[in-house]
């Protein structure tokens, strides 16, 4: 299912846990790290670097692949790829054997194949966004900054 | 949740301003307060390094401030908006996140008079230099872009000129350019048009015209589509590390963002000409009405431009092809204005437009008296040049004022007609 609606994207986001993030980056200016932090500080997700380089970020343990993440954690709820189109094809052939229900490609990343073969085999797929972006356009993030959520609403929002 | 594409009027009355969460105020709250209290350390963190989203201090970002800028990225049909002081704030803050010293920009020569000003003296005197082009002539204006030209600047309508920009021709000859469209909207107000539908980047406005309505508020706006490649190579500003904040490249870092982000982050926040929450909540007040008043206003432009072409001390008049502010001649020169304005009972005479109250000036005996009259020809500025701004009157009551004013300051083209 190609999550391509706001209200998919909600349901989809309101209904996972586990964020496996492919391409997760120590490095303070790159965006997969700006993704990572706000992940971890801001929402209520459990996020985990898929980086073989790496040992950690901020303290989060990291996992050189998915396929070690789901051996000692279960299959990720999202797998959100920070990844070269040309690469991701590889990525969302991993998400499936890890039994992920979801995959995220950030924006950029558009790979018709990876698309395709994520999609047939029953995963949600959500293509060319932020995940950090909609989740701040479903929680009020983006309205503080005078960014144009799209949302109109006259329910009280439970704090 | 529902995937609504909503109208216009209703998201001039609910866009940006859900029931508050605390109290369940259904009016959005004037949050009145310099500053913001952090969650913890590592959330100010967070805040301060751009990651995450919430308030520190107002002179950045503020929930009512934030309400207004989303109700206008909205109306806009854009990606985000950055809320200032004033229109010429917004404009200023636009050419900053743009361009710095050594850079360029067009402009219409279409424009309000402050406008030339600020970017003819002020922004050059920061580095900057314009190159005014009539709006209309095409081959002027690709010949004006040189390779260090950060924007084409226009109005939708000009002050006080009524002149139509051709937006969608501007948009392709900027974007051919590689450069972005900036266009002031204030005259349209997107009731009436909107830019960045014709391929526009970038509108701004004083909202103290039509967005306020009611005269109560000195405010502008900046809206961004996001549609625009900020990473095309010619925006170093947006597109190279910047020291302004801790070598963030705000292209990568924000993508479609980087325009909104750098305006906000670095300029609004080191230029200080933020809005106001009273402001932000009485432009909030002005928006939910916004359709409906312009509608009113240009039916009784209409009217008003239909009795003033039937007078004979009407030498000629500009009636507006769009919006409710528009120009005319009255025979007699500057006397004649003097004495029109002079006999007025209900139209305010004062420099300002887009008010629900009739407004009227008369620049020969204002904004222009020191030049002599050939100077104000060659300005464009008749000395019998009247300029009015349409309010929300009774039209009947409007005529009836202008009627007398007219015949006490014309009374000889009457006797002329007599004879």
């Amino acid at each position: 299912m190609i999550a391509d609606t706001l209200a998919a994207r909600r349901d989809l986001l309101e209904r996972s846990k586990t964020v496996a993030m492919i391409g997760a980056s120590a490095n303070q200016l790159r965006p997969s790290y700006t993704v990572f932090s706000y992940l971890r500080t801001m929402t209520p997700f459990e996020v985990t670097p898929i980086n073989p380089t790496l040992k950690e970020i901020d303290g989060v343990k990291a996992f050189p692949s998915l396929a070690a993440y789901a051996q000692e954690r279960g299959a990720p709820d999202i797998v959100d790829v920070f990844r070269k189109p040309s690469e991701v094809l590889e990525v969302v052939r991993e998400a499936i054997a890890a039994g992920a229900k979801c995959v995220w490609f950030q924006y950029g990343i558009i790979n018709e194949e990876a698309i395709r073969t994520a999609d047939e085999a029953g995963l949600a797929v959500v293509v060319d966004r932020c995940i950090k972006v909609e989740w701040a356009r479903l929680s009020g993030g983006l309205s503080t900054s005078g960014l144009n959520s799209g949302l109109i609403t006259s329910r009280r929002k439970a704090l | 949740m529902q995937d609504r594409q909503f109208g216009f009027s209703t998201r001039a009355i609910h866009a940006g301003t859900p029931p508050d969460p605390v109290t369940g105020s259904r009016v959005t709250p004037i949050y009145q307060t310099a500053a913001f209290v952090f969650g913890s350390t590592e959330q100010a963190a967070e805040l301060f390094q751009l990651r995450s989203y919430g308030h520190i201090y107002s002179r950045i970002s503020n929930p009512t401030v934030a309400a207004f800028e989303e109700r206008m990225a909205s109306l806009e049909g854009g990606l985000g908006a950055i809320a200032f002081s004033s229109g010429l704030a917004a404009q200023l803050g636009v050419v900053l996140t743009l361009a710095q010293a050594g850079d360029h920009i067009v402009s219409s020569q279409n424009v309000y008079g402050g406008t030339v000003t600020q970017f003819s003296i002020t922004v050059k005197r920061m580095g900057i230099e314009t190159s005014f082009v009539p709006v209309d002539d095409f081959e002027a204006i690709r010949a004006a872009i040189r390779p260090n030209t950060k924007m084409l600047f226009a109005e939708t309508i000009g002050n006080p000129s009524g002149a139509l920009a051709d937006v969608d021709r501007l948009a392709q000859i900027a974007h051919e350019a590689g450069i972005p469209l900036v266009v002031d909207n204030t005259f349209a107000s997107p009731a009436l048009y909107r830019p960045i539908e014709h391929g526009a980047d970038v509108v701004v406005h004083s909202a103290t015209k039509f967005i306020s309505g009611h005269g109560t508020v000195i405010g502008g706006v900046a809206i961004e589509s996001g549609a625009f490649p900020w990473h095309n190579g010619k925006f170093p500003l947006l597109s190279q590390p910047s020291p302004g904040y801790h070598n963030k490249v705000f292209t990568e870092t924000f993508g479609e963002y980087a325009f909104l982000m750098r305006g906000r982050a670095e300029v609004l926040r080191d230029v200080g000409s933020q809005l106001s929450p009273m402001d932000a909540w009485l432009l909030l007040i002005g928006l939910e009405t916004l359709d409906i008043r312009m509608k009113a206003h240009v039916e009784n432009a209409r009217k008003i431009a239909g009795f003033l072409l039937g007078r004979p001390e009407v030498e000629w008049v500009n009636a507006p092809a769009m919006g409710s502010i528009f120009t005319f001649g009255l025979r007699g020169g500057r006397e004649a204005g003097r004495r029109f304005i002079d006999s007025l009972e209900l139209w305010s005479h004062l420099a300002n437009v887009g008010d629900t109250k009739s407004l009227v000036i008369h620049p020969a005996s204002t904004t222009h008296s020191q030049l002599t009259d050939e100077e104000m020809e060659k300005a464009g500025v008749g000395a019998g040049m009247v300029r009015l701004s349409v309010g929300l009157e009774d039209a009947d009551d409007l005529i009836w004022d202008l009627e007398r004013a007219l015949r006490a300051a014309c009374p000889q083209p009457l006797e002329v007609s007599r004879a």
